[in-house]
């Protein structure tokens, strides 16, 4: 079968590149874009490993076709530093060892940003509803909480 | 870096505890410090396995067994081969050494575990075949295209049941479906005074049994790796491993290749937890790359990861306890069965672990065990943060509550004036040193808001201890039971690796298999001193009527180490 050419934006910059039948955004991402930030947990939904947003709403990559981001923006975990300045968030979690294996965190960062983007002023609540669909196996998630809430309160190094 | 939080230190230093065993000027414990390894995680850019990239990848898939045990007649592979995208379909002829026990690296166990089953299926999702496709789905397709005929057999999937007379070998290494350790007993032994003797003269005697499940290490990551041809006949191969020369010793083995020939690039790991140790998808991988000649991945989906991902095992825990009318608790009975599944893995070395913790941490003047590392038709156990511990611990605490509860005393109490004191002897013959169990407890206590009797919250681990509680029992119990004979008695293994292997399939023996006919017989134990078991020490006085500890005892601190105190 042929392979579809798929043009959007990710991470701010125009990209173009050709998705094979059925290919979901999460391997469309990785294998043929290159943006290896979104990770694979569980291929179905569950995990959040795969958490990019598309035009601000956060996704499961997984769960996408890659056609469907056809003129779309895409945002994944590589794009949250500008430069060698990475994002607060970036830092809060360098700072709260909010990240034990890694593996979980490129999801992580986006539904915090994500959340941050829509409501700048979080309660630990709102916090913890974001990330919900991003599961965790190393820390427990209090540190995540914690670094998220730094960011939200003004408490964290810029 | 100390303005990160506003919450204050994270750690607190108690300066009353054990201040002399440690500097003050500690140069990162205590203080709020960056991972080496964060600025990775945070941009996405750690470098797991499945993060390198390869121009013509090819996917692996196994086929699996649906059956929870059962005899292979036959596999055929013809349809799976004339799918889209097949490369090359692998059973265990493809492997040059199609057996392995992951301690055998240390010379420890029988080899019983094929990569690719040929003969028989001891669980439900052993691999008999392995797809090897252009794509994924590909793979997936013609995995479920490998037609096997089955001959199910009975099977067993609870430990008590699977040591019963009649009950179905789950490997015919190990007819009785019992591990055998030191190449003598079908259990691994603690023995220490004579808890018998001692439970003739308690107050309260107590029993529990304890159940713990499988635990799923469930890392967010799945295991897997990518092999792929290198320059001068080697192979790289990037894994997940949690052990990479683990993983890299197995793989040489199984492929009977010097591991020199292996390039293994690995350490950085999604998520482990002891799941990650089992070094499965490294030589099939590097294999499958062997006889394609091109980059081959082999990954466990979700799905795979929950099911045949080796769990944290099972385990059954039996306790029998003689107490004293005051709490002091004077024999500790245990009898253990520990769900090995399917194949040994890291079981056998779990129960060694686990019988040099007992009885806990707590001063018992008679001990026994006999732990059983048991094979059933279940998942194979492994690794899982602390096991061989955790489990039997879970067991003696909800022991302890009940003990607490026979005797009407204070559940922490009770474990200040059963713990371990400095000087006191161990089950396993050695002096308890660094006790911290009372200062632990103590803490709790004052966390909880539980008040302690003034007694309890004056004890401390560095008086009390040693004196009669540092005596050896003068007699020790001992017994033949589950004696074995036929195993060698001092290595399992021969240095000959694959030759060694007894022969799959061979007729269900009512003998183990000889795995090394030793020219003389077994030793045997040496005869016990003679002594009157009425000698068998009964402690009842509580730990704080015994003289102080001995003063100026060397101690040892990972700091500073030997230092009189």
């Amino acid at each position: 079968m042929a392979k579809t050419p798929v043009t959007f934006t990710l991470n701010g910059s125009a990209k173009a590149a050709f998705a094979n039948p059925g290919q979901n955004l999460l391997d469309f991402l990785r294998r043929e874009v290159g943006d290896l930030a979104p990770k694979y947990g569980c291929g179905q939904g569950t995990c959040g490993a795969c958490t990019v947003t598309i035009d601000g709403e956060t996704m499961l990559s997984c769960l996408v076709l890659a056609q469907a981001v056809e003129g779309q923006d895409v945002r994944t975990a590589s794009g949250l530093a500008t430069g060698a300045t990475l994002d607060p968030l970036q830092v809060a979690f360098m700072d709260h060892f909010a990240a034990q294996c890694g593996y979980c965190t490129p999801g992580m960062l986006v539904s915090a940003r994500a959340l941050l983007d829509r409501n700048p002023r979080p309660g630990r609540e709102d916090v913890i509803e974001a990330i919900s669909g991003n599961l965790c196996r190393c820390t427990g998630y209090e540190p995540i909480i914690a670094a998220i809430l730094a960011v939200a309160n003004g408490k964290a190094r810029a | 870096m100390n303005d990160m939080t506003s919450e204050g230190p994270m750690v607190e230093f108690r300066k009353d505890l054990f201040a002399d065993e440690r500097d003050d000027n500690l140069n990162e414990v205590g203080k709020p410090t960056r991972r080496q390894d964060i600025l990775g995680h945070v941009t996405g850019r750690s470098p797991f396995f499945d993060d390198h990239l390869f121009n013509g990848l090819l996917h692996m898939r196994c086929a699996r067994s649906p059956h929870h045990h059962a005899r292979i007649r036959r596999i055929d592979t013809s349809a799976a081969e004339k799918m889209p995208g097949v490369v090359r379909v692998l059973t265990g002829r493809d492997v040059p050494v199609n057996l392995n026990t992951l301690l055998s690296l240390l010379d420890f166990g029988l080899d019983d575990e094929p990569l690719l089953s040929e003969t028989k299926v001891a669980y439900i999702g052993e691999p008999v075949a392995a797809v090897i496709a252009e794509t994924e789905a590909q793979a997936r397709a013609a995995a479920s295209a490998v037609h096997v005929e089955w001959e199910v057999l009975p099977h067993v999937l609870d430990v008590e049941e699977a040591i019963k007379p009649g009950a179905p070998a789950v490997l015919d290494i190990y007819p009785n479906n019992k591990f055998v350790y030191h190449g003598k007993y079908d259990h691994q032994k603690l023995r220490y005074g004579d808890v018998d003797a001692a439970f003739r003269g308690v107050d309260h005697v107590v029993e529990g049994r304890y159940q713990m499940s499988p635990i799923e290490q469930a890392p967010i990551e799945t295991c897997g790796a990518i092999a792929a041809p290198e320059q001068n006949d080697r192979y790289v191969c990037y894994t997940s491993t949690q052990a990479l020369f683990f993983s890299l010793g197995t793989a040489a083995k199984m492929l009977k290749i010097p591991s020199s020939r292996l390039h293994f690039i690995g350490g950085t790991v999604g998520g482990g937890f002891g799941g990650k140790v089992d070094s499965i998808h490294e030589p099939l991988a590097i294999l499958g790359t062997m006889l394609t000649g091109r980059p081959v991945k082999y990954a466990w989906d979700r799905a795979e990861e929950m099911q045949v991902g080796a769990p944290r095992g099972a385990e059954r825990w039996y306790i029998t306890d003689g107490v004293m009318a005051n709490g002091r608790i004077v024999a500790r009975k245990f009898i253990g069965y520990f769900d090995a599944g399917a194949y040994t893995r890291l079981s056998s070395y779990a129960i060694i672990k686990g019988v040099g913790h007992l009885p806990g941490p707590y001063t018992i003047p008679n001990v026994y065990a006999d732990v059983f590392c048991v094979y059933t038709n279940r998942t194979p156990a492994t690794a899982m943060r602390g096991f061989g511990i955790t489990g039997v611990d879970f067991a003696i605490e909800a022991h302890m509550d009940k003990i607490a509860e026979t005797v009407g005393m204070n559940p922490i109490e009770l474990r200040i004036l059963n713990a371990y004191r400095d000087g006191d002897m161990k089950a396993h013959r050695r002096e308890a040193k660094n006790c911290a169990l009372i200062e632990c407890a103590q803490v709790v206590a004052e966390k909880a808001g539980v008040t302690l009797s003034p007694e309890f919250k004056a004890a401390t681990s560095m008086t009390g201890g040693g004196g009669a509680r540092a005596a050896l029992p003068a007699f020790t119990a001992t017994d033949e039971d589950g004696r074995v004979e036929g195993f060698a008695a001092t290595s399992y293994a021969k240095k000959s690796g694959a030759s060694s292997a007894p022969v799959p399939g061979a007729a269900p023996a009512s003998r183990p298999a000889r795995v090394q006919a030793s020219a003389q017989s077994p030793a045997r134990p040496a005869a016990q001193p003679a002594s009157p078991p009425s000698a068998a020490p009964v402690h009842t006085a509580d730990p704080a009527d015994k003289k102080p500890a001995r003063s100026g005892a060397m101690r040892f601190s990972s700091l500073s180490g030997f230092r009189r105190r």
